[in-house]
């Protein structure tokens, strides 16, 4: 840093209180933490993403192009491990949730911060036991781990690749009880539920299932590794035990892991939305209802994952009914974004480009649920490339895009810089472009009957899967170039100022980057979120 | 020493703000504990509607007067717990000292029961699937799926009251060096409300493990 750079931020913030690594490794600063889970988690995405290069490359010829079919079975197993468990559970939560959360509510930190130091601790074990996986040779079960082939036939390392599973939940578990109590006990004056910005209430949201839902699939892993250690017939159907439980037992929690990784990019997309077309939120009390609504409902659909594996048709209609019934409370949050929009002063800076797409490719994520909650033609489309194609429009397409959305618009907060807004825009439409020529064609190959799963493929498929890769390799450099230019920008980006997008919220009113108890006072606050009317005026006066 | 600690830490506004944050963490942990083992009690539940006659042999092959006495030692132990956070928010050193170490060893004895007059008998047995498994009456691998949620789940029961006497010899030192007074017993109360859910967890793991069908 040039002396220069001192003379204009002199002030000590959270980043430069301290540089030693021992400032950072122990550190029980919320802020400081959320910079060791997204270290963690780029890397995480990255070996997830190395996989699925592989997996791509490997279906640009119909009978494979690269490697064994059992090796492409080891690709797709930690693809699905390391960015499920790894990086998109965490993703938003532990990073933007962990940096802003005390903030927004005007905290000087999370209500137990050694226990979130802990967490990350904790993440970073299993993390080490799932790398340790994929280094020794691979697990082949798939990242849903289903019996009985993960505990009769592999003779792969599920032991460690479960047990690093197991053990990263209880990283989520701490995480969330955390946000709970923080957002219940440590609100700054005056700032009530209904005041609270949309993204605090996402992340109690998705916090309630991680504690509900994370202990679950603990049990379930246990007793799989259990099974293996001992031989004992817990899920093997040859002594008496019943697969179908494990299954039941995964769902519980595998299902509403899936909003864990939607509510906080939706809390995010609440934020973006507003802040880009200058408009108070349409529909407050909608929104946060709706992200508990999606939560509670959430937990009451796993049934729509066993359609074909033998569970009873009443359970399966029951189980339909309900999934069609999480579609409410997802559409009103669409409805309210784009009532939101409508009259509003939208700019388009690269967070909105990426909140603009996540609208667009969560509705056809979610339409496409709808098709796979109905049981009839779940039967037909059962483990093909339209199930992979409607979660990668809900994950990469909902999740990831909040997230990159998310990283730009904190990005001056996190850093006190700005990165250059014309690649950011550049990279956010590459992404967008690339993610739809990756997953489209994959609707179409699952509708015309390709399973998921498989390393080789009947030739008639060959056109749309190379269309795929080609969409694919485009997606990564949409991933590439916001790498570059973010670090760029931590040195020579311009200095961001508190609030660089004249935008609303408790974040914004300390420095940036803020000091290490967040503000210098305890912020009052007087009323309602997103006042982008009054500040419009307060600008128009100044 | 611990006077210069500050009472509440730095993240808190006051004392009562402290520990309506630790009470609800503690109360949202418990959940996701009745969470983990409500996974277990599911799976027992769905073996023992499919295996209804193999589950109830399987119960009577468990000696349920060790059991009661187990759950009688264990309950005593929460009383104690209880008199140990009444001392601490009263400010009672001495007494908190006695009924730490007083729960401390009710909940020793009840892990030394467990070891070496059940599982060590049930191993001598042959009822230890995977192990030493020699039972061959009928429905033998329903029975053994029986006792392997026997295992499991008063194994993870068993973890969780290694882990609680771990935490209570801190609290102990703690307490012995004068730690905890009527402004500062947090721990104490926390630790309270975990250990007196082991024990409930126990009540209603003896039922359902070592009383199932006519048995007296």
């Amino acid at each position: 840093m040039s002396s220069q750079e001192i003379a204009i931020e002199p002030k000590l913030n959270y980043l430069n209180c301290d540089y030693s690594i021992k400032s950072w490794l122990l550190t029980t600063d919320h802020k400081r933490i959320a910079w060791l889970y997204m270290m963690a988690i780029t890397f995480f995405f990255t070996v997830g993403g190395i996989a699925a290069t592989l997996m791509r490359l490997n279906l640009l010829e119909p009978q494979g192009l690269l490697v064994e079919p059992e090796t492409y079975n080891k690709l797709f197993s930690i693809h699905g491990i390391i960015m499920v468990f790894f990086f998109l559970v965490p993703s938003i939560p532990a990073v933007m949730g962990n940096f802003l959360l005390p903030m927004m509510l005007g905290a000087r930190d999370v209500a137990f911060p050694k226990l979130n130091l802990l967490s990350w601790y904790i993440f970073m074990t299993g993390g080490s036991l799932v790398l340790y996986t994929v280094i020794a040779g691979g697990v082949d079960t798939g990242w849903t781990f289903y019996t009985p082939l993960s505990t009769l036939y592999l003779n792969t390392h599920v032991m460690a690749a479960a047990g690093g599973v197991f053990i990263a939940g209880f990283s989520s578990i701490l995480t969330g009880l955390n946000f709970v109590v923080t957002i219940h006990k440590m609100r700054a004056p005056g700032l009530t539920w209904f005041r609270l910005p949309l993204f605090v209430w996402a992340m109690y949201a998705a916090s309630i299932i991680f504690i509900i839902g994370t202990p679950v699939i603990a049990i379930s892993l246990f007793l799989i590794v259990v099974e293996r250690i001992f031989h004992v017939g817990i899920f093997d159907p040859s002594l008496g035990g019943d697969p179908i439980l494990f299954q039941h037992l995964f769902w519980f929690y595998s299902h509403p892991a899936v909003y864990v990784m939607i509510l906080p990019s939706m809390g995010v997309i609440s934020e973006l939305i507003t802040a880009f077309s200058r408009k108070r939120i349409f529909g407050y009390h909608f929104v946060a209802f709706s992200s508990v609504a999606i939560a509670a409902i959430g937990f009451l659909v796993w049934g729509h994952h066993m359609f074909i594996s033998g569970q009873s048709v009443y359970a399966g209609l029951v189980f339909s009914a309900l999934s069609m019934a999480v579609a409410i409370p997802s559409a009103v949050k669409v409805f309210n974004w784009t009532a939101t929009l409508y009259k509003g002063s939208i700019s388009y800076e690269a967070p909105m480009l990426y909140a603009l797409g996540f609208i667009g490719l969560f509705t056809i994520g979610g339409l496409t649920g709808l098709y796979l909650a109905t049981t009839g033609l779940d039967q037909h489309v059962h483990d093909t490339y339209f199930v992979i194609a409607h979660f990668h429009y809900i994950m990469v397409g909902g999740a990831v895009m909040g997230y990159l959305g998310g990283i730009h618009y904190w990005w001056p907060k996190m850093t006190g810089r700005l990165y250059p807004d014309g690649w950011a825009r550049v990279a956010a439409i590459i992404v967008f472009v690339g993610f739809n020529l990756t997953f489209f064609p994959q609707f179409i190959l699952g509708y015309l009957g390709m399973p998921r799963r498989y390393a080789v493929y009947p030739p008639e498929f060959h056109t749309l899967n190379v269309i795929s890769t080609a969409g694919a390799s485009i997606l990564g450099l949409g991933y590439v170039i916001p790498l570059i230019y973010l670090a760029w920008s931590l040195r020579y980006g311009p200095i961001a100022g508190p609030n660089p997008w004249k935008a609303t919220g408790l974040e914004w009113t300390t420095s940036s980057p803020p000091p290490t108890h967040n503000f210098e006072e305890t912020p009052i606050v007087t009323e309602e979120p997103y006042r982008y009317d009054r500040l419009a005026e307060e600008i128009h006066v100044a | 020493m611990h006077n210069s600690q500050a009472v509440v830490a730095e993240q808190f506004d006051d004392r009562v703000q402290q520990h309506e944050a630790a009470s609800l963490g503690m109360w949202i942990f418990l959940a996701t504990e009745i969470m983990f083992f409500g996974g277990l009690f599911t799976g027992y539940t769905v073996y023992r509607n499919l295996y209804t006659t193999a589950f109830e042999t399987g119960s009577h092959l468990l000696n349920a007067r060790i059991g009661a006495l187990n759950t009688a030692i264990l309950i005593a132990s929460s009383l104690t717990m209880a008199l140990a956070v009444h001392s601490a928010q009263t400010g009672k050193r001495a007494k908190l000292i006695f009924f730490i170490i007083s729960t401390m060893c009710l909940g020793a004895a009840f892990l030394l029961i467990k070891f070496f007059f059940e599982w060590t008998h049930d191993y001598a047995e042959g009822f230890v699937p995977g192990l030493h498994f020699t039972y061959a009456g009928p429905h033998a691998s329903h029975v053994a799926l029986f006792m392997c949620f026997y295992f499991i789940m008063t194994g993870v029961h068993a973890l969780h009251m290694v882990a609680g006497e771990g935490v209570l010899t801190v609290l102990l030192i703690m307490a012995w060096r004068g730690r905890f007074n009527q402004e500062r017993y947090n721990a104490i109360e926390m630790m309270g409300l975990y250990w007196h859910f082991v024990d409930i967890v126990w009540i209603f793991l003896f039922p359902l493990l070592y009383l199932l069908g006519a048995r007296f």
